[in-house]
């Protein structure tokens, strides 16, 4: 009698289980205040509406490994990835990632306009769905600069007016077209020099210039931490962590908005989804990266949306009360001078140019 | 053995010899014990061993390349990859094959990151000419289309080429709404006469069923079939005349007519996706990556490349690898001797103090031990950098002068310290253990007969720790060498290992190629230093404790 009971409930157990499974949907993404931001405007809003309980998996910085060892061993766990445009592209050369159909799989703007047409020159690749504008830019300390605070990117390169150190990305991507450009290359020309050899060792040259004055980073929190402790009179990092430092934890740190490389993070759908998830996977997609959605974002963390129809539905911090849109990468005052990162040329040319700069670093 | 007569061998109770019936015996006795670690070994095996022999074979593995491009691999064999000329055309219409089937497949890409590793710039040559390949051999579908209609129609190309049993049993699916579509079957003696479209329509059929997924009665054929046919009517086959089969005049009507067609010359449309096509690197890339199994990843992990006349070192400037390895290993030799210094004198404390004291101070040993690794590291950066505790101290006790402070950060010496505190546990608890079965006496009975403490210590006491040394040092060197959380952290440009590019290469650049050659040869180092070790020390001298 005991045994039918205890075995009756284990069933009903397991098949409950089986239920909530169903309703499940992982979602990955790179945590911190940025995954709080998606929550609050994307999974809980969804989550009210369909009743689907959505995961928070934080493992974007290792996605495209994962989800290659993932597909390998063929079972794929996660249901949509949020990964950065140049991972995206990689994704979907692998076959990893599904491609979309932006017109039909995207919802179109209110006043119609098709999603192909909205994100425009976004969609970089055949499996991204862009959602927010990012810019890898310069924070510096007011206090350290003296009575002339930087105006221009080339301040990284001159120790003489800015003693003390600085930190950049431990990789050649954006620093490489930062020397190039304070080397006198013109804006337009950086990426046909930098397809040389002369000229990838003519950036690496004038990064050797500074070489003994730059601390490396390779996580995104770093540059922040280094700038509060002082350790740094300046520092790259994405301009969301610098707003946070600057506005949110009040401290001595200017932004700098010149040369600012503008880059681009998205949602992907991974490959290989049984049509079930495949067919939920669409519809959070089409939901959490319609006009309204993709602004409310920006309520919470200084990120542009990606959609030319959510620009002007950008409001006030949820918490701190002030305007957002003088923070966004997008905001015209903050554009003047940005510099678009060439998807392209960094897909073809990361392995080859990583080698010579990690070489270069060691030496 | 004096006074034994007996010389025979020895005999059991059954007549046997006493040798083999203790064998038996044993035997059995030893196959009980297998049977109960069977569960153990099995588990190591699947998922301990297994894995890492998958995950290590993959740096000799290169099937990718002659499995996407088989074709044109194939061919490739003949051309000469020395010679000023490019490949034959023969070679870009089959490389045409090969990439159209690929795109349809969506391979092509994954091949083109494969070889971009090899070759800057082959991951957009194949992302582009994946995008234009679909249109190359258009100009023969639309000629076939024009002359008639018949072309248009995908079921007329089923009627043609499939087999008749396939097609009713197509019919007949198609009005129903079972599952499975049943499988393309080419008619036959078809191949005889059109070996090529029935090749092409063969791939098409089975690719539309089994990973598109699609209908094939409602698919629409490739143009890649079309240009397969073009080929095989503009050599006149025998057997056309004969043929019976729907279609079959069509067929015939076409191959008066393709005599006038207008043809593709795939050199140029290739050349004109991009010059790369008609340069020899990416021809010799492709040549030399055709075997199914390479050494490139393990020469491209000693710096080395490996080129159409054989292995050559990289440019100076690209030279990475062998100054990691080397990095590597003396730093972890200096750590090891760090901890040495650093743990002996601890554990001789523990060793010879009153448990109860003994066992508060193991504590303090075991406390960091159960720290976050994250945590104690991202702690030694607080502690270690410019404006830090350490520097400010020493700025405030006038040792340091402000403006020159030490950079004990984001270099060797941060990676060195961090290390030696994040490891020393597991040199002092062997230390300690084995300390502890020293007699005391032993020491008092040396000064007894008039040694110095010295010479008691190093003649007396220190030949008997040597065991503990010799198993914290492994412990510490092995764990070390293969370090990559600390070092990425403190280390700087100067004082990371190799291990900081393996997972580089693992989770960033998805060379897992190379990623498992690099981990080869670091297996390979620790083993022959293991082995160097069990010669010089001998490993029986290892203890952990007792």
């Amino acid at each position: 009698m005991k045994l039918t009971k205890t075995l009756l409930a284990t069933t009903a157990l397991t098949v409950a289980a089986g239920f909530a499974v169903a309703e499940d949907m992982t979602i990955v993404s790179w945590g911190g205040a940025y995954s709080a931001s998606q929550k609050a405007a994307y999974h809980d809003p969804y989550s009210a509406k369909t009743g689907v309980n959505i995961i928070n998996d934080e493992s974007s910085a290792e996605a495209v490994a994962k989800l290659r060892a993932m597909n390998e061993a063929g079972n794929v766990t996660w249901d949509v990835v949020d990964v950065v445009a140049s991972d995206a592209m990689r994704l979907c050369d692998e076959g990893l990632a599904m491609e979309i159909d932006a017109d039909t799989q995207l919802a179109p703007a209110p006043d119609g306009t098709p999603a192909s047409e909205d994100f425009g020159e976004l969609l970089v690749s055949d499996c991204f769905i862009p959602q927010i504008v990012y810019s890898t830019t310069f924070g510096y300390r007011t206090d350290l600069v003296g009575s002339t605070p930087p105006t221009s990117v080339c301040a990284i390169f001159d120790t003489q007016t800015y003693p003390g150190k600085r930190s950049l990305e431990k990789r050649p991507i954006n620093n490489m077209e930062w020397a190039l450009l304070c080397d006198g290359v013109a804006k337009a020309d950086v990426y046909d020099v930098l397809e040389t050899a002369e000229g990838q060792q003519r950036a690496l040259d004038k990064l050797a210039t500074i070489k003994d004055d730059v601390v490396w980073w390779s996580a995104g929190a770093d540059t922040p931490q280094l700038l509060a402790d002082g350790e740094v009179v300046m520092g790259s990092t994405y301009n969301g962590r610098l707003f946070s430092l600057i506005e949110e934890q009040k401290q001595p740190v200017a932004m700098l908005w010149d040369a600012q490389v503008f880059d681009l993070d998205g949602w992907i759908i991974p490959a290989g989804l049984s049509d079930e998830r495949k067919a939920r996977a669409l519809d959070y997609i089409m939901f959490a990266t319609d006009t309204q959605r993709l602004a409310d974002q920006a309520k919470y963390i200084s990120y542009g949306p990606a959609r030319a129809s959510s620009a002007p539905l950008v409001g006030k911090h949820a918490t701190l009360g002030i305007d957002m849109a003088p923070h966004m990468p997008t905001d015209p005052e903050n554009a003047k001078n940005t510099f678009l990162y060439n998807y392209e040329f960094w897909a073809d040319y990361r392995d080859d140019i990583d080698a010579k700069f990690q070489a270069w670093l060691a030496q | 053995m004096s006074d034994s007569t007996h010389t025979g061998p020895m005999l059991a109770a059954d007549g046997t010899t006493l040798k083999s019936s203790l064998n038996r015996a044993l035997r059995r006795q030893k196959l009980r014990a297998l049977m109960l670690i069977a569960p153990l070994l099995i588990f190591v095996l699947v998922t301990f061993i297994a894995p890492i022999a998958d995950m290590l074979f993959r740096s000799v593995e290169n099937q990718i390349v002659s499995d996407t491009l088989p074709r044109t691999t194939q061919m490739l064999g003949d051309w000469d990859a020395d010679a000023a000329d490019i490949p034959a055309p023969q070679v870009f219409e089959a490389l045409y094959v090969d990439m159209f089937i690929a795109t349809e497949r969506k391979l092509h890409t994954r091949l083109g990151s494969r070889l971009n590793y090899e070759l800057t710039g082959v991951s957009s040559l194949f992302r582009k000419s994946g995008r234009k390949v679909e249109d190359m051999g258009e100009v023969y579908q639309d000629q076939f289309e024009d002359l008639d209609k018949f072309w248009k129609k995908g079921a007329n190309l089923n009627a043609l080429f499939g087999a008749p049993d396939w097609q009713a049993a197509q019919a007949a699916w198609d009005t129903s709404d079972k599952k499975a579509q049943p499988k393309f079957k080419l008619r036959s003696g078809l191949e005889t006469v059109l070996p090529q479209a029935s090749e092409a329509f063969d791939v098409y059929a089975r690719f539309t069923q089994g990973e598109d997924g699609k209908n094939l009665s409602k698919a629409k054929p490739w143009a890649l079939i079309y240009s397969a046919l073009y080929n095989d009517l503009v050599a006149q086959p025998a057997g056309l005349a004969a043929l019976d089969a729907p279609g079959a005049d069509e067929l015939r009507a076409a191959a008066a007519r393709v005599g006038d067609f207008d043809t593709v010359d795939f050199t140029a449309a290739f050349k004109k996706i991009d010059k790369d096509w008609v340069s020899q690197d990416v021809w010799r890339v492709i040549k030399t990556y055709s075997p199914r199994f390479t050494n490139g990843y393990f020469l491209n992990s000693i710096d080395m490349k490996k080129t159409a006349d054989g292995p050559q070192m990289r440019a100076e400037n690209e030279q990475l690898y062998i100054k990691l390895f080397i990095r590597t290993l003396f730093m972890s030799l200096v750590i090891t001797g760090s901890c040495i210094l650093l743990g002996y004198p601890v554990a001789w404390i523990l060793a010879n103090l009153p448990a109860k004291t003994a066992n508060l101070l193991m504590i303090l040993v075991l406390l960091p031990f159960w720290t976050s690794l994250l945590v104690r590291t991202s702690a030694w950066k607080v502690m270690l950098q410019q404006q830090g505790v350490i520097n400010d101290t020493l700025v405030w006790l006038g040792l340091v002068a402000d403006d020159s402070r030490l950079a004990l950060i984001n270099n060797q010496t941060g990676t060195i310290i961090a290390m030696t505190h994040i490891l020393l546990p597991f040199m002092i608890l062997p230390l300690f253990s084995v300390m502890k079965t020293i007699p005391p006496s032993y020491l008092r009975a040396a000064k007894s007969l008039g040694a110095t403490n010295w010479t008691a210590f190093w003649r007396v006491y220190f030949p008997q720790s040597v065991p503990g040394i010799g198993a914290g040092s492994i412990l510490v060197f092995i764990l070390s060498i293969g370090y990559y959380i600390t070092p990425e952290i403190v280390g700087g440009t100067t004082g990371t290992f190799i291990s900081n590019r393996i997972a580089y290469h693992i989770s960033s650049s998805l060379n897992w190629g190379l990623a498992a050659a690099l981990g080869a040869i670091l297996l390979a180092v620790v083993l022959g230093l293991y082995w160097a070790y069990d010669r010089i020390v001998g490993i029986d001298n290892v203890k952990l404790g007792g």
